[in-house]
């Protein structure tokens, strides 16, 4: 490992705020010593949002863990050193640091649910911050955490005092959370994946509200995230991290149009872009896997995965200013920066294009319903939706968590008894229950979960797995199942050594394709995937989605793709489905659903996706309030009480006929066809950001 | 596709092994769980091979010898027929160690089964036999055993193995429902994972989703109540032969000796005091062996 400090090279203001040199953590895990973080300097300077971008595992929520002094008992900072505000954090005391944390810096994490007392009232702890750094009284501190709401833009901050966190939406929590850390007017604001795990809608409402603060607050702040399009959108400088070190930085424009590590391509090669299609362009995905923590690391880090790579990266590791512009102060640690562009052409490997026959229906879903009850509350899960999914063609599914897209998927395969409505399969109508279904049915209809580490039952081996699935759903036996075993596992690429494996031992990405491998054991008709990828790190998503790109291109399967991903969902489907509280809002041809007419909350979920495209910045249309409850759904329309484009009492009062605008694209809604396309595109043209 | 073929490679060694090495090895650091097993391992040597160890049988009687004090020939001296008191107090490891594992696997698969079968139903199937179990949680267990044990005790009289069969059921079904309902926790979680699912919509029965994908599955927690009830079971079969259900004379049981025996206690406390160190070290034994597997395998 090279011990040699990395040059710094003074970007921004003349003092740093954050000053971060050679900072080592170590892990210690079942008695082994594993390096999390190896040597990374950087300085954020008076006021600037730095954004720090690697895959799970790269090492960035544990630097940001060390530099609040936050490191579990496991973890000890080996070496190096953290200055904030010329304050060196590793030598002050314990009473000091409970000053620090707070006044000098204070930290928003990933889930705000938890980060939140659910015991407490809103108003108490809000208080509290000033009650122990400012020392004021109760009155006093009350009245300046009703400040602090206001300060980020909540509405009826008097109000919410007095609520507690669960009555709070998500949006609304993350808003106290950040209130909370601007409380002690910290001059370092620390966001460690602020709306990971929160819907689009109510992520794009968190960070609207950060590049808001922004302009406002005279803290720097430092943005960790996976997600390249949130960096772009709100950070002026990126650092990108990979097995614990920083690899490339810049600023964020310049490094994500010319990225001069052959990792930061990698990244921007294996996540769909907004408009992308699966005809168009393949995505790319980086082989190979995140080196395991506490292995030999020779030479360059990334070198295994590199298609770049040469001897030279192999025997020694470069410096982070191997390659270096000092007026675009931008540096990377490459040998090949000047070859990285290079990258992109080598790239476009197009996937095969669907063939899509709309001739009958695979499946035919009419008026479904679904309610869960709980005690006397009724909750209408799905609510009358009917749609069809044609033979061979991928019909996307989406909106925010709790719209019903996955007690539909559920209804389909049957593990849940739809209470209203029916199913058509095949032109035959689906008994509701999956033990009524018999075995031909079965194997027609398969699905891929979410979730790779439950997907798999972890007693049980790969091959064992298979196997059974082989049996049950194929009806083979013997020297045929295995066979029938060996030739699945080559459709998904895993390597026959892997059936041995239990799934502890298998990656994230091996598993999501075992449990593909799985579905498709008895050559299934219809195949539900449930959010199949965003569980996974992206360079591993890339080629799960190419993989069921491929196999439903093979063998013309059709395909209910559930996803909160737009972008995904737009490059691989077809068709496209948007529902909103348990109800089918819109559906279409998978360009016609992105594209004026559609239905407004479309038209919000769209413009609420960050993006990587600096040339074309997307109108953002915020969406009114929190999402109303299921038990009690708003009347008229359902999505009125959040629509930007509410007509009045008619869309409270009645509920929205289908518009059909033909090729099979409907939208539910009072604004007729015509009129919402002007509508929109007065819009689109009117103020671009 | 060459990147295809790269993304497929093998993932590094096994997780799987590393955890199974760790958990032997945080084992066999526990000073807790080294204790507690150096003692049970000990009265499981003694419950087989006192008698090639020890000078005295614990059956041997010695008219001339009766009540005699602690000496170099019996070292924790004699009781009132003149047996040796530390031949019969090693000896006595073997009813309860006979009584008490057999228990606790009954009460293993009784609580198990049910467990399983409540968690996986749910419902009203869960609802029923959970309340059922509530009732059985509910009676005093000594109390309980008391009255089962002497119910059958005119079919038992004269033989020593069916009466030991009837406490060992007894105590087995006594301790079912803490077991079930900490089987049932497990199932509970266990069955809502996507792998469950799977094997619904590939049309696997109840009964082997049940055994053959949950089951493996709930072993850790399984294995740690399996080795807290074998500690309980030590102490209420020691209890009922105290009481005069379980084994009896000239059974050298601790139980019984302890009771037997402390008529005399004023004038012989050593007939009375070895046996109980005995039973205390055993149940102190089994609870640390419990306590050391349940904080590794929680872990």
């Amino acid at each position: 490992m090279s011990d040699a400090r990395e040059s710094r090279l003074t970007i921004g203001s003349d003092a740093p705020v954050l000053s971060i040199d050679d900072l080592r953590v170590t892990f210690v895990r079942r008695d082994l010593d594993l390096p999390v973080v190896r040597g990374v300097s950087l300085e954020i300077g008076a006021g600037e949002t730095y954004g720090l971008v690697g895959e799970s595992g790269c090492g960035k929520t544990t630097l940001a863990m060390a530099l609040m002094r936050y490191l579990p008992a496991n973890g000890r900072i080996d070496g190096g050193s953290i200055a904030l505000d010329g304050e060196d954090m590793l030598a002050v005391s314990r009473e000091r640091l409970r000053e620090i944390r707070g006044t000098k810096m204070a930290m928003v994490y990933q889930d705000p649910a938890t980060a939140l007392n659910p015991a407490l009232r809103v108003g108490a702890q809000i208080a509290e911050v000033y009650r122990f750094h400012g020392g004021l009284s109760k009155a006093d501190a009350l009245e300046r955490a009703r400040a602090a709401l206001e300060r980020v833009a909540m509405p009826d901050p008097a109000a919410t005092l007095r609520r507690y966190p669960f009555q709070l939406s998500g949006g609304q929590q993350q808003r106290v959370v950040i209130a909370m850390a601007l409380a002690g007017d910290p001059r370092l604001l620390v966001l460690d994946e602020p709306t990971t795990g929160l819907d689009a809608t109510v992520e794009a409402e968190v960070l609207d509200l950060i590049a808001e603060l922004r302009e406002r607050i005279d803290a720097s702040i430092l943005l960790i995230s996976h997600n390249l399009g949130l960096v772009a959108r709100m950070c002026k400088r990126v650092g990108v991290m990979y097995a614990g070190r920083i690899v490339e930085d810049g600023p964020a424009r310049d490094l994500l149009t010319d990225p001069r590590h052959p990792y930061t391509m990698g990244l921007l090669r294996c996540v769909p872009r907004f408009g992308m299609r699966k005809d168009q362009a393949g995505l790319v995905p980086i082989p190979g896997f995140l080196p395991r923590l506490g292995s030999g690391l020779e030479g360059c880090v990334f070198s295994p995965r590199c298609e770049l790579a040469t001897d030279d990266c192999r025997e020694s590791e470069p410096e982070l200013d191997h390659w270096s512009d000092a007026e675009r102060a931008r540096r990377a640690r490459c040998y090949h920066s000047d070859q990285v562009s290079g990258m992109r052409a080598a790239a476009a490997e197009r996937a095969p294009g669907a063939a899509a026959t709309s001739a009958g229906g695979a499946l035919e879903i009419s008026n479904l319903g679904k309610i869960f009850r709980d005690g006397r509350r009724r909750i209408v899960a799905v609510n009358d939706v009917s749609l069809a999914v044609a033979p061979g063609e991928i019909l996307g599914l989406v909106g925010e968590s709790g719209s019903g897209k996955t007690t539909l998927a559920g209804c389909v395969t049957g593990l849940l008894k739809p209470d209203d409505g029916s199913i058509r399969f095949a032109g035959q109508e689906l008994p509701r229950s999956v033990a009524q279904r018999g075995s031909e049915r079965l194997r027609a209809i398969q699905m891929v979960f979410q979730n790779p580490d439950s997907t798999l039952n972890p007693a049980w081996s790969a091959g064992a797995i298979l196997g059974r699935a082989v049996n049950r759903l194929g009806g083979l036996r013997g020297a045929a199942r295995r066979a029938r075993v060996e030739d699945l596992a080559r459709r998904v690429r895993v390597e026959p050594q892997h059936l041995e494996a239990k799934p502890g031992e298998l990656s994230g990405g091996q598993k999501q394709r075992i449990a593909i491998a799985r579905a498709f054991a008895g050559s299934p008709t219809l195949v539900i995937c449930d959010e199949p990828a965003s569980a996974l790190d992206v360079s591993v998503q890339a080629s799960i989605l190419n993989l069921l790109a491929e196999l439903q291109a093979s063998g013309g399967i059709s395909y209910i793709f559930i996803s909160h991903d737009l972008a995904v969902v737009r490059y691989l489907s077809d068709r496209i489905a948007v529902m909103y509280l348990a109800e089918l809002m819109e559906i279409g041809g998978a360009e016609a659903v992105f594209t004026p007419p559609q239905h407004p909350y479309t038209e919000a979920l769209m413009s609420a996706i960050p993006t990587i495209d600096f040339a074309h910045p997307r109108r953002r249309i915020p969406l009114r309030g929190a999402v109303p409850s299921l038990s009690a759904p708003p009347s008229g329309c359902r999505f009125h009480t959040r629509c930007h484009r509410m007509l009045g009492a008619v869309c409270i009062e009645q509920e929205p006929p289908w518009q059909d605008v033909g090729e099979g694209h409907a939208y539910r809604c009072h604004i007729p066809a015509d009129e919402l396309c002007d509508l929109q595109v007065a819009a689109a043209a009117g103020d671009p950001e | 596709m060459t990147f295809d073929e790269l993304a497929a490679q093998a993932a590094p060694p096994s997780e799987r092994v590393l955890r199974r090495r760790y958990v032997v090895r945080r084992l066999l650091r526990s000073p807790t769980f080294l204790v507690g097993a150096g003692i049970v391992l000990f009265w499981i040597f003694m419950a087989l091979f006192s008698t090639h160890v020890t000078r005295f049988g614990p059956l041997d009687i010695d008219p001339y010898h009766t009540l005699k004090a602690l000496s170099r020939l019996h070292w924790f001296g004699t009781d009132e027929n003149g047996r040796d008191v530390l031949a019969r107090t090693l000896a006595g490891a073997r009813s309860v160690l006979v009584v008490a594992p057999l228990a606790a696997v009954f009460c293993l698969f009784f609580g198990g089964t049910i467990g399983l079968i409540s968690g996986y139903y749910k419902g009203y199937t869960d609802e029923i036999i959970m309340r059922f179990v509530d009732v059985l949680l509910s009676l005093p267990v000594i109390v309980a055993a008391i009255v089962v044990v002497s119910a059958f005790s005119s079919h038992t009289q004269g033989s020593p193995g069916a009466q030991a069969a009837v406490v060992i059921l007894v105590i087995g079904i006594l301790f079912t429902p803490p077991v079930a309902r900490t089987i049932r926790a497990a199932v509970v979680s266990e069955r809502e994972k996507e792998y469950v699912q799977a094997a619904r919509l590939r049309g696997e029965r109840a009964p082997f989703i049940m055994v053959a994908e949950i089951l493996p599955n709930i072993l850790a927690p399984i294995i740690v109540e399996g080795t807290v009830r074998l500690g309980y079971a030590v102490f209420t079969a020691a209890t009922l032969s105290f009481l005069g259900f379980g084994v009896q004379a000239p059974s050298p049981d601790w139980g019984l000796t302890i009771s037997l025996d402390r008529t005399v206690i004023q004038v012989a406390w050593w007939t009375v005091l070895f046996p109980a160190l005995a039973l205390a070290s055993l149940v102190v034994g089994a609870n640390l062996l419990a306590d050391g597997v349940r904080k590794v395998l929680s872990e």
